[in-house]
Parts: structure tokens; sequence; C-alpha cells
């Protein structure tokens, strides 16, 4: 039981990562109907960056502001300079762009911060709780991340449903064309949006990493966990993104602990085909978008 | 920020649908043997493949005799990446399907390779490759089935997961494929007739490396010349039809699903061989060797060499196999430390990829193509007007 509770708390711990993870995706696909595969490595980048500061001495507060600030200025350039010619092209066009991009930023990470293993410090404890007599799986730093996944998700509601930002930007993903006849940017929103998921992104990267080892390539399961945690809520669904998150983390927990680590990617691929296979439209499709 | 349905996705729909029309239409021109008849090769399709093995398979064994053995060994790798590229580029220019997953299904192929090798009495060479082939088909079929409900990015976050996912099989049967550290593979030895051969063609000494770069050799020709007959015959046009014309597709009575799965099936065939061979050629079968990027790696070598040619993949192959010793060199004479070098392959084949897909979507073979064949038209105009 104490077993059950453990790994329960740790699946919902990592499945709010996966979901801030999944909402990055998802506001990219929302708004240019694109995959962005590279999300796993500018946020691994962004994460680096924080790294070098922190060994520089700095704090991990203004590393995390930093990093965060990086990934909106990376997200915006990639946005502007490398996405926008496929923008709207041939779909498989821009899935090949983004999947060029995950391996080179992947690689230049290797070039610039080297290969090896670091450690990653966490913001606070890393020991669990004490509930009696028993030291249960929820940490100081587990609730900073659930804390953090939070705020975000409330910040993204705020600005989509209650500023003039937020309508603009929700404008040009509804209707590009009738977006513009009335006076929206939508070049600007677009890049806006890339630049948001961006951060989004580059917080999962930064929280994740938290108390754990980093590498260039940390973020490859991640980027497949949350394309599934995406995939699960119907990619369209920013809610059905984060219940996606915290299923995928749920069952990837169990599979860790009750079967085998080594099945854990294994059995998101599972979860993958079988959801596209029953319920191709996600668990929250909220449009026949998709002819799958 | 729950939003009412998105309403301008069915436009996107409909341009996703047509999409590879433009990446891969440089692919289909009707190349000059076909339609131009000013050709010296026969127009019976079947008879002028035949004729180009042939040349192909005399200059194949030309330019491994007059190349040193590093090159042989280097001419190997290329043979596998090419054999897996073919099979991909069918699945990706011809029927529109992305996959990622393709290194996990050479993966199949190698296992297989490196467990029926490591038999007592093991049987003979090509009774294991076609059966690594086999083993990779019905891979192949399982993913291709859940594969033919998807498209773009759908697929490729789906293959995605089977190349990260798959490996974790080997760890988890560590017992039966060796864990992390993978298998060895004993590579047979080349028969007597081989090395008459050699000493009858060229002299040089019959080695081990030679041998391996032979069977890759004749494995890919073999390949490249059934994929060339598919591509041209019914089957080839019908899955051209599913890419460009899903709904006529279906109006002219093509099961679309269903040839969807065969050209899977076809691909993961040839990733299959292209691990059996891998697996000879680098003797050891181990997760490592099938990462995430080496899918990506086949993905550059189609994406450069033009969606759907076979002459395209050869070049992408080339430069897979080339590419990395130079940039290495390049980047240590810069200064950086050999792991990092080792980053600089692919960093460009990452960059290549979307230096490619934003200038010339077509590729090498697909541009140079378009751009003769417009020539050609241009002159046609002129002479029917003056």
């Amino acid at each position: 039981m104490q077993q059950f509770v453990n790994v329960t708390l740790t699946g919902l711990i990592s499945g709010s990562v996966y979901a801030a993870f999944a909402l990055a995706l998802v506001l990219i696909w929302r708004s240019t109907r694109i995959v962005n595969f590279a999300q796993g490595s500018m946020a691994a980048a962004t994460s680096f960056i924080a790294l070098a500061l922190i060994q520089a001495g700095q704090s991990y507060w203004l590393a995390l502001v930093v990093a965060l600030a990086s990934g909106f200025v990376i997200g915006a350039v990639i946005e502007r300079v490398v996405i926008r010619p496929v923008e709207g092209g041939p779909e498989l066009n821009a899935v090949i762009v983004t999947l060029g991009l995950f391996v080179a930023i992947q690689a230049l990470i290797a070039i610039v911060f080297g290969s090896s293993f670091e450690s990653f410090p966490a913001p606070f404890g890393l020991r669990g709780f004490t509930v009696g007599e028993t030291t249960i799986a929820l940490t100081p730093n587990s609730i900073y991340v659930l804390v953090a996944v939070v705020l975000t998700m409330a910040g993204l509601i705020a600005l989509f449903r209650f500023t003039r930002l937020g309508l603009a930007m929700r404008a040009s993903a509804f209707g590009q064309e009738v977006a513009r006849l009335l006076g929206v940017r939508v070049g600007r929103m677009l890049t806006l949006g890339w630049a948001l998921a961006a951060v989004v992104g580059s917080l999962s990267g930064l929280l994740i990493a938290g108390g754990g080892l980093v590498y260039p390539a940390y973020m490859d399961a991640l980027i497949v966990f949350g394309f599934v945690a995406a995939v699960l809520g119907g990619l369209d669904s920013p809610v059905g993104a984060v219940v996606g998150g915290l299923t995928i983390g749920l069952a990837l927990s169990y599979v860790s602990a009750y079967l085998d680590p080594a099945l854990v990617n294994l059995a998101a691929l599972v979860i993958l085909m079988v959801v596209l296979l029953v319920r191709p439209g996600g668990l929250f499709a909220s449009s026949t978008a998709r002819r799958a | 920020m729950t939003q009412p349905p998105d309403t301008p996705v069915v436009s996107t729909g409909e341009i996703s649908s047509e999409a590879p029309v433009q990446a891969t239409a440089a692919a289909n021109a009707p190349t000059a043997s076909a339609g131009g008849g000013r050709s010296f090769l026969p127009a019976n399709t079947l008879l002028r493949h035949l004729l180009v093995l042939v040349a192909c398979a005399v200059g194949a064994v030309v330019l491994l005799e007059i190349t040193d053995p590093f090159t042989n060994s280097q001419l190997a790798q290329l043979t596998y990446y090419a054999i897996a590229a073919g099979g991909l580029t069918v699945l990706t220019g011809l029927n529109g399907q992305i996959s990622l997953g393709h290194g996990a299904l050479m993966a199949v192929g190698a296992y297989t390779t490196a467990l029926m090798l490591d038999a007592d009495e093991p049987l003979p060479l090509p009774v294991v490759l076609l059966a690594a082939v086999a083993l990779a088909t019905v891979v192949g079929a399982l993913v291709g089935v859940a594969a033919a409900r998807l498209h773009g990015p759908y697929l490729a976050g789906a293959t995605l997961a089977l190349a990260v996912g798959l490996p974790g099989l080997a760890v988890y049967y560590g017992d039966l494929f060796g864990g992390e550290q993978g298998l060895r593979v004993r590579a047979p030895r080349a028969p007597e007739s081989f090395e008459s051969f050699i000493d009858l063609v060229s002299g040089n000494p019959p080695s081990a490396t030679k041998w391996l770069a032979y069977v890759g050799t004749i494995c890919l020709l073999i390949t490249f010349f059934l994929l060339a007959n598919l591509v041209r015959s019914r089957i080839g046009r019908t899955w051209r039809a599913v890419r460009d014309q899903e709904v006529a597709a279906e109006l002219a009575g093509i099961n679309l699903g269903a040839w969807r799965v065969l050209a899977f099936v076809v691909s993961a065939a040839c990733a299959g061989l292209a691990g059996g061979v891998l697996a000879l050629v680098v003797r050891l079968a181990a997760p490592s060797g099938f990462t995430l990027v080496l899918s990506l790696a086949l993905l550059t070598a189609i994406v450069i060499g033009g969606l759907g040619s076979l002459v395209g993949v050869l070049l992408g192959s080339a430069l897979l196999v080339f590419l990395p010793p130079f940039v290495t060199d390049l980047g240590a004479d810069l200064g950086l430390n050999s792991t990092e070098a080792a980053q600089l392959a692919p960093f460009v084949y990452g960059l290549v990829l979307v230096v490619v897909m934003i200038f010339a979507p077509a590729g090498v073979v697909g541009t140079i193509r378009m751009r003769w064949l417009t020539a050609r038209a241009r002159r046609a105009a002129r002479g029917a007007g003056s």
C-alpha cells in the first residue's frame, strides 16, 4: 500500500511535467498545425544555459529566469527564420524541418557544453516528507514542481481568456485570414505563440532536470511522453494535454515500478498505439481535424 | 482556454493531403528513357532495369577492386544505409508516409541475423538474411496496420515512439539479446568460389572485409532492382495515387489502408535486410547502434537525394558514410576534442534537413531533374514557335 502511494505520487509529479511539455506542443499545434519535434532539444539547450550560470556561481532563480528568457528568444527566432518558410506548406516538410532542428540543436549542445552527464541542482530539498513513521515520495522539490506547473497553466489560461493579446492569438489560430482582415498582426501572434510554447517547454525541461542528471539527449524520452500525452488529449485541447500528461505519468510510473524500468518507453508506445487505434481523436477531441 | 473547434483545420488538412506532390513531383517525372524516346535503352522496363543492374554490378566490382580495404569497409557501410534508405524513400516519397522507426526495424533484422549466426550449425547466409527480412516484415506489418490510419505528424510521433521504445526490449530480455552490450556477430567465412573470383578479377587479397562488402553490394543491387521495378509497376502507380489524391484513389476502387500497409511492409523488409547487413559489417548488434539518430540519418539521406529517388538514396547514403570522417577531421582541426567533433556529423545532418526542406524540397536529384525538364520544355516550345 505504501509503495502504491509512493508510485502514484511519483507518477503524478512526473505527469505534471509531461503535462506542461504536452501543453507546449499543443500551443504550437493550435497556432501553426505543426508538431514541434525540436521542443525537447530547445528545452535541453535552455537547461544547459541555466546549468552554465549555476556552475558559474549564480543562484538557481536567476538561472531559471535567464533560461526561460532564452527559451522565449530561441522559440521566436526559430519560428521567424526556419518555420515561417514551411508554414502552411506540405505537412511532411514541416515535420522534417522540426526533426532536423531536433538533431541539430542536440548536437550543438554536445559541441558547446560537452556530452558528459552533469548533475543539475534542485532549488528545494529532495528528502521526502515523513508521515508518522514512514517517508513518502513527496519532497519539497516536487511540491515546487507542482506549484510551478499549476502557476504556468493558470497564467496561460488568464492570458488566453482575459487579455486582448490572448484574444488576438486565439483569433489568429482560429482563422488566419479573418483575423488578418480584422487587423490582427497574425505573423507576430504566431511568433509569440512559438516563443510562449518554448518558454513552457523550457520550464518543463528545467523541472525534470532538477535534482537529476542532464546530458544533451536527456529530453528524448520526454518528447515521446509529451507527444503521447498531447495525442491522448487530442493535440487540440489544452485541458486534454494536462489530463493526458497526468495519465501518462501515472501509467508509466506503475509500469516502471511493477513491471520493469526498461519497458517504460515501450509502454508509452503501446499506449499511443492503443489511443490512436481506438480513439484517434483523443480523449478530448474537439474537432474532426484529423483524418486518422 | 477552451475554444470552439478550429475551422482552419479543414483547409490545412486539404492542403496536406496533397502535400507530397510538391516535394516529390520531380521524382515522379518520366525519365528520359521512358518519355523521350531518344534513348539507347530498351523501352521494356524489366529489360532496361536488367541492363542497368548488370552495368551497376560491373561498376561495383571495379569500384571495390580499385579501392583500398578501408574504403571497402566504408562502401560496405554505404550498402546497408542505401538498402534501408531505399525502402524508406519508397514509403515516404511514393506513398507519403514518414517513418522514424526504421532504425528499430533495422534492429529487428540485425538481432535476427546475430542470433541465427550464433547457432552451433549456422544456416547458410542467404537463409539467415531472408529470415531477417521475414521477421522485419512481420513487425513492419504490425506497425503498418497502425500507421495506415495516421498521417504526417501523428505518424512521425508514433514511429518516433517505436524508435525510442523498441531498444528497451533488448535490455528487458537481456539474457537473449545481451542487454546494453548487445550481441557479437560471427560473420561467416567467404566461400572458396569468392576467393577464386577475386583472384581472377584483380588478384587482390580476398579479405573478410572485402567479402562482406560484396555481400552488401549484392543485397543492395537485388533490393534496388526489385524496388525500381516495383516503383514502375501498377503497385508504384497505386501508391502515388494514394499519396496524391486520397479521394480520387478511393473512388477508383483503391483500398487506401491496404496499400499503405503494403508500402510499409515493403519498406520494413528493406530495413530488415539492411539490419542484417549492418550486423555482418559492424559485427555487433547492440541497442546503442539503433538510436534515433540512425533513423534521422536515414531520413537525411532520402531528403537530400530527393524523396522517391533511388539514385538520390545512393547520393544520400554516400553522404552518411563519407561526411562524418570529413567533418570530424575538420572539427579536430578547429580545436574541438574528439567527442565534440563526433557531434559535428549529426549537427550537419540536422542542418541539411532544414536547409534542403526550405530551399530545395525536391532534393538534389529532384532539383536537377526539374531544371533539366524545364529547360527541355523551353527548348521544345522555342522549336515549335520558330
